[in-house]
């Protein structure tokens, strides 16, 4: 943890400077959305200011520059995905997106009256709602892998629930709520083992390591940009090109064709086949420059920084009296769900934000699995390789003042 | 006292404190002091979700004049409810119907109504002005 370069990391984020509420922000609600370095907003300062022309249609220079600047981001995906080939990587606007060109696409494709299609109790309602949507237009079932007391994966549970209607496996590789990191390889091993394909909702993992779409064999892996260091609005899916190539395009419009007439129209390759419409290209380069700044970093770093300052976070967390963490395995990020005894996560959460601290309270997108834990609600407060041990601390002083204040 | 007399009263009571913690402790004080709901009173039927905070809300209209009771499971909520119940009751429906409300602002409490907080006291404020609106009616019949 010593020799990271974190002060120059943090002085890369020019929003860590900020004040709150006349005090140093501390801001601990990267699950939600990370904040962006320099490298990120001057990228898309320049693209407006001097490269702006929409991409692949026109023969004019700027839009070449755009087109080779766009097709390099994919290629920036690939790398740091370590996917095989970039026809695999499809821009979208972000892993809802994804999440529901897939559902859709594959759905229509692949999913039969009386079919299944498994998540698992732990997922953010963005893969769930999608997969509803598909069972509810094909009359399939969807159907939970639970989770146990400490917010893990029941994987006992995994043999029983795959059966020969199961079409396809939804699952996050980490909890948004509770930061727990799911055996996502073990999944798809067994998955595989009957013939099912795997989607990994990359949202919350993405930032926080080393990802090989191809030593872990998902069939598809989604996250969205904004988690990652870069804008909103720009996310990524990644398929296996056997799937992609067999998928019905999403939405219909430009870039996507082949060629048009009333008589029929054929659609464009991989990856155009699913980029309708003009794409968010200024987003795509910008989240290749996100990528590229935390290559620079290193992945590996990171890594060890996140487990470093996930370690110490956990250990004073837990010397609280009366808080009870939700999702407290071995196996996390430094995302901390938890509640304070009689104190509800909304008022501690008011008081936290006067003090500077950005957290999020309420369900975090993951209702079925407060409903699990029989609650209404968590404090959450998720950290990345920016912040700190310092922060932590006042984090852990703030919540002291919410228990004198609530007490 | 009018609607707006104990607006001045709540504004002059907050003037003395100045740092948001004196607020929040003063709106704790003022959560906890207010008279709890009856259990019976905290169903479906009186609640008014926030994504954040739940809201029980209750009236009764008695001699011409209108008397909320409210709880809600966040202190802080719970606090402003309190407030807002204080300046509106023993009102009647037209009263209430005409009332702005600005002293929320002016004591700087402004961010608590707003509807991004999903606190449910939006919310709230609206159904306080559907049951004086109902009872307005009601009584004119």
């Amino acid at each position: 943890m010593n020799d990271f370069p974190i002060d120059t990391i943090r002085e890369d984020f020019p929003l860590l400077k900020a004040q709150v509420n006349k005090t140093r922000l501390v801001y601990f609600d990267n699950a939600a959305t990370t904040q962006k370095p320099v490298q990120v907003i001057d990228t898309i300062d320049n693209l407006y200011r001097n490269q702006n022309s929409s991409i692949h249609r026109s023969v004019n220079y700027l839009s070449g520059k755009m087109t080779e600047a766009y097709e390099g981001a994919r290629e920036t995906v690939r790398r740091f995905v370590h996917a095989n080939n970039s026809r695999e990587i499809i821009f979208t606007a972000g892993a809802t997106a994804s999440i529901n060109l897939v559902a859709t696409s594959f759905g229509e494709a692949f999913i039969e009256e009386g079919d299944e299609v498994l998540v698992s109790a732990m997922e953010h309602h963005s893969n769930i709602v999608p997969w509803q949507l598909l069972c509810d237009r094909k009359k399939a079932r969807l159907k939970v892998l639970p989770v146990n007391d400490i917010g893990e994966l029941q994987m006992d549970q995994l043999p029983i629930l795959l059966t020969e209607r199961t079409r396809l496996i939804a699952v996050t590789q980490v909890s948004n709520a509770m930061g727990v990191i799911n055996p996502v390889n073990e999944i798809i091993r067994q998955a595989h083992e009957k013939n099912i394909p795997v989607l990994i909702d990359g949202a919350q993992s993405i930032q926080h390591g080393q990802i090989n779409v191809q030593e872990m064999d998902c069939d598809f892996y989604v996250f969205s940009g904004h988690k990652v260091y870069g804008p909103t609005g720009i996310g990524v899916l990644y398929g296996k090109e056997k799937w992609l190539e067999a998928m019905p395009p999403y939405q219909g419009g430009g870039d996507m064709i082949d060629r048009v007439s009333f008589s029929g129209t054929s659609f464009n390759v991989l990856p155009f086949k699913f980029e309708a419409g003009t794409t968010n290209y200024v987003g795509a380069i910008a989240l290749g420059a996100a990528l590229e700044y935390i290559e620079h970093i290193g992945l590996d770093h990171i890594d060890a920084y996140e487990i470093a300052l996930n370690d110490y976070a956990g250990n004073a967390l837990r010397s609280i009296p009366g808080i009870r963490i939700f999702g407290d395995s071995k196996m996390k990020h430094p995302i901390f769900s938890f509640l304070l005894e009689n104190i509800h996560p909304y008022d501690a959460g008011m008081v936290l934000d006067k003090l500077g601290i950005a957290i999020r309270t309420g369900t975090h997108c993951a209702m079925p699995l407060m409903e699990h834990f029989g609650i209404d609600g968590t404090i959450r407060a998720s950290m990345c390789f920016y912040n700190t041990k310092e922060e932590v601390d006042r984090f852990v002083e703030g919540i002291n003042t919410v228990q004198e204040m609530f007490g | 006292m009018t609607i707006h007399e104990r607006e001045l009263e709540v504004i002059e009571e907050f003037s003395d404190l100045d740092e948001w913690m004196d607020k929040y402790n003063y709106l704790i004080e003022m959560g906890r002091d207010i008279p709890a709901l009856d259990t019976t009173c905290k169903t479906d039927q009186y609640l008014i979700q926030g994504c954040q905070s739940r809201v029980w809300l209750q009236a009764e209209f008695q001699s011409g004049k209108i008397n909320y009771s409210a709880d809600s499971d966040a202190i802080i909520t719970k606090g402003i409810a309190a407030l807002l119940i204080r300046v509106l009751n023993e009102s009647t429906p037209d009263e209430i119907l005409n009332a702005d409300l600005e002293f929320i602002d002016t004591i700087g409490l402004k961010e608590h109504l707003s509807p991004t907080r999903s606190n449910g006291l939006v919310s709230m404020l609206k159904q306080m002005r559907y049951y004086a609106l109902a009872y307005k009616t009601k009584s004119s019949n």
